[in-house]
């Protein structure tokens, strides 16, 4: 097999390797075993990834016709800039948080469980990869429910340590098939006036159908249940105590990449299936998806200064910086979206970082933990907290961080649009951000009663630090992110 | 005037869509025992197949089936196999939503109101708290 046609089928790889070793490692009896199996079924998909971006950068752009199906009759996975930018971020993040797994998982779940649970991970690595590789609008359902089915498992699992899991995990579910249903809604509206499925045809199709009413009904149903999937102010409700209940290791996967794979759907269906239809795609990002962003942005950084529970704060700082994202697409140039997918890759070393590190406080302290626990900790577990610390600094956009460059892109693209006030609104939120970060860095610090250093397992701090320095290396040498992330942008603006 | 209503009701299917779509929304959002919720889920769901189905139908069309000489008018089949994708995802939802309800019943002795069992779980964390070794422990 020549490497050209071992690249051919990489976008197939990316998503059948972890889903055909979930079943595996269902059935594995043998904790390590079954580790071993999601550690080589994200790797793989890490590597095929790497492959793809490679070829992306290369000037190429291909799709696979699953069953050698042409399209549109057929599921095509379409590799371009977009996708394989967003699928290298997604799977070297899962990458990253197997690797912690291993030591983190375990000590919140029953060792028993520890084969269904990777298998289950494995399934929400492949789904959410899916659901970027896919060019189909119906397909990308299906990945929609594969993903969130094997989350609600994930986040249920913490059930061990705190029951409250399990309610987590209910609303989840269900808001989150609502959420794919009114997808599935608007997917068929779309298909009663189009007759396709294939995103490619439909962005064709869409401007020559004389119902535009149809379209825009169609359109508002599908970024309806996108926007749930986003968890984008104020269909965010979900997203807390799915994080703040989830495993640790889990919250640290979904916050990595199960929000990004939704907003890039979103881009998708804004900026490639309907962008023949300006009029609209103005009027929803201008007046709709801006002011939600901007809610969600305030909302989630003020809930997050008031919330005492480390994991729920740094979700709700999620909920923000997802906003950030939605904004960036909501400025809709070529900068804007540039900026978006910049935050997208940023934003998950930022928040897996963040995850991580708490995931290794929980896992020495083994048990939840709000701010009061974590009192001196910064004495007696220096490594992590350091690392916990550059993650933190870069959230809040500290120069020499990854933060920093998604905050400048953003602003820069925004005053590129003339939006003065959107700008201050920004700057603003980042101040009330360093707030909550603060708060967090007070109390590590702080003298404690026990300050007997910790002995801090490689195992957990090793991930992390990848991360962190991740952090660091895109703080002070972004150009290869933002190169392909501009790539992406200009992929969907056709370079304006 | 009346034109528009005879085409509203020739197209009933789609009212009946509607009201179940609506039926069933209001049910996961307005009920609060958790098995209700996802009857409520299940009936909105099912409205999404009965309207792909719709879309689908042709009048006077037959199944497409290839048939020898005669020019017929066939019924799209396409919306028929997204939906039965469609209705294992279904089940699968509702299998997961109905197991993690029995594990919230052992957990917490009740499925009526999310708010009750908010409130149970509150009052469990303290108690949990105090058995707890606030020193923490090594690797």
């Amino acid at each position: 097999m020549s490497l050209a046609q071992i690249i051919a089928n990489l976008p197939a790889l990316v998503v059948a390797i972890p889903l055909l070793l979930s079943p595996v490692a269902a059935m594995t009896p043998v904790a390590g075993l079954a580790w071993l199996l999601a550690v080589l079924g994200s790797g793989a998909a890490f590597l095929c990834a790497l492959l793809l971006q490679g070829a992306v950068t290369s000037g190429e752009s291909f799709s696979y016709f699953l069953g050698n199906w042409p399209p549109p009759w057929g599921i095509e996975f379409v590799v371009d800039a977009p996708s394989a930018f967003t699928v290298l971020v997604m799977s070297g993040l899962a990458f990253v948080a197997t690797l912690f797994a291993r030591t983190a998982l375990l000590a919140e779940i029953a060792e028993a469980d520890a084969g269904k649970a990777y298998a289950a991970w494995l399934l929400a690595c492949g789904g959410l990869s899916g659901l970027v590789m896919t060019g189909d609008a119906f397909n990308l359902f299906v990945f929609l429910e594969i993903s969130a089915l094997s989350s609600v498992i994930l986040i249920a699992l913490g059930a061990g340590r705190d029951r409250r899991a399990l309610i987590a995990g209910y609303n989840y579910l269900v808001i989150g098939a609502v959420g794919a249903t009114f997808y599935v809604i608007g997917v068929g509206f779309i298909y009663a006036v189009t007759g396709s499925l294939n995103m490619a045809d439909l962005a064709v199709r869409i401007p020559e159908v004389p119902q535009t009413t149809v379209v825009m009904v169609g359109f508002g149903f599908m970024m309806a249940g996108i926007l749930v999937k986003a968890a984008i102010f104020p269909v965010h409700v979900w997203l807390p105590a799915a994080y703040a209940f989830a495993p640790s290791a889990v919250s640290s996967l979904l916050a990595a990449i199960a929000t990004k794979a939704a907003l890039y759907v979103m881009a998708r269906i804004v900026f490639d299936i309907f962008a023949g239809m300006p009029e609209m795609i103005g009027f929803a990002l201008e007046f709709v998806l801006v002011p939600l962003a901007l809610g969600g942005i305030f909302i989630g950084t003020i809930l997050a200064i008031y919330e005492n529970d480390i994991k729920k704060l740094l979700a709700f700082s999620s909920v923000a910086q997802i906003g950030y994202i939605a904004l960036a697409f909501g400025v809709s140039t070529t900068a804007g979206i540039a900026a978006g997918f910049i935050h997208i890759g940023n934003h998950a070393l930022i928040k897996g970082g963040l995850f991580l590190a708490v995931g290794a406080y929980a896992v020495l302290l083994g048990r939840r933990i709000n701010l009061t626990q974590m009192a001196g900790l910064g004495r007696r577990m220096p490594i992590t907290t350091t690392a916990f610390l550059i993650c933190g600094l870069s959230l809040i956009g500290l120069p020499l961080t990854a933060g920093f460059i998604s905050k400048l892109y953003l602003v820069r693209a925004l005053l590129e649009a003339e939006m003065m006030i959107v700008v201050g609104l920004v700057l603003a939120s980042s101040a009330l951000s360093v707030a909550y970060l603060w708060k967090i860095v007070e109390v590590l610090w702080k003298p404690a009663a026990v300050i007997a250093p910790v002995r801090e397992a490689p195992a957990l701090y090793l991930p992390l630090w990848i991360l962190a320095l991740g952090n660091l290396w895109f703080g002070v040498a972004p150009a290869p992110l933002v190169d392909a992330a501009m790539r992406a942008a200009m992929q969907f603006t056709g370079g304006m | 005037m009346t034109g528009s209503v005879v085409q509203i009701l020739e197209s009933w299917n789609y009212l009946v869509v509607i009201a179940l779509m609506m039926g069933g929304l209001f049910i996961v959002i307005s009920q609060n025992n958790l098995v209700k919720k996802l009857v409520g889920l299940a009936i909105f769901q099912t409205s999404v197949f009965i309207f792909y189905i719709s879309v689908g139908k042709m009048a006077g069309g037959t199944a497409p089936i290839l048939m020898d000489g005669a020019d017929r008018l066939y019924s799209n089949p396409l919306p028929h196999v997204l939906i039965l994708t469609a209705i294992v995802v279904g089940v699968a939802t509702t299998a997961l939503g109905l197991a993690l309800i029995l594990r919230i019943h052992a957990a917490f002795g009740s499925i009526e109101d999310d708010e009750v069992l908010a409130m149970k779980a509150e009052a469990a964390e303290p108690r949990a708290r105090r058995g707890d070794d606030v020193t923490g422990g090594g690797a």
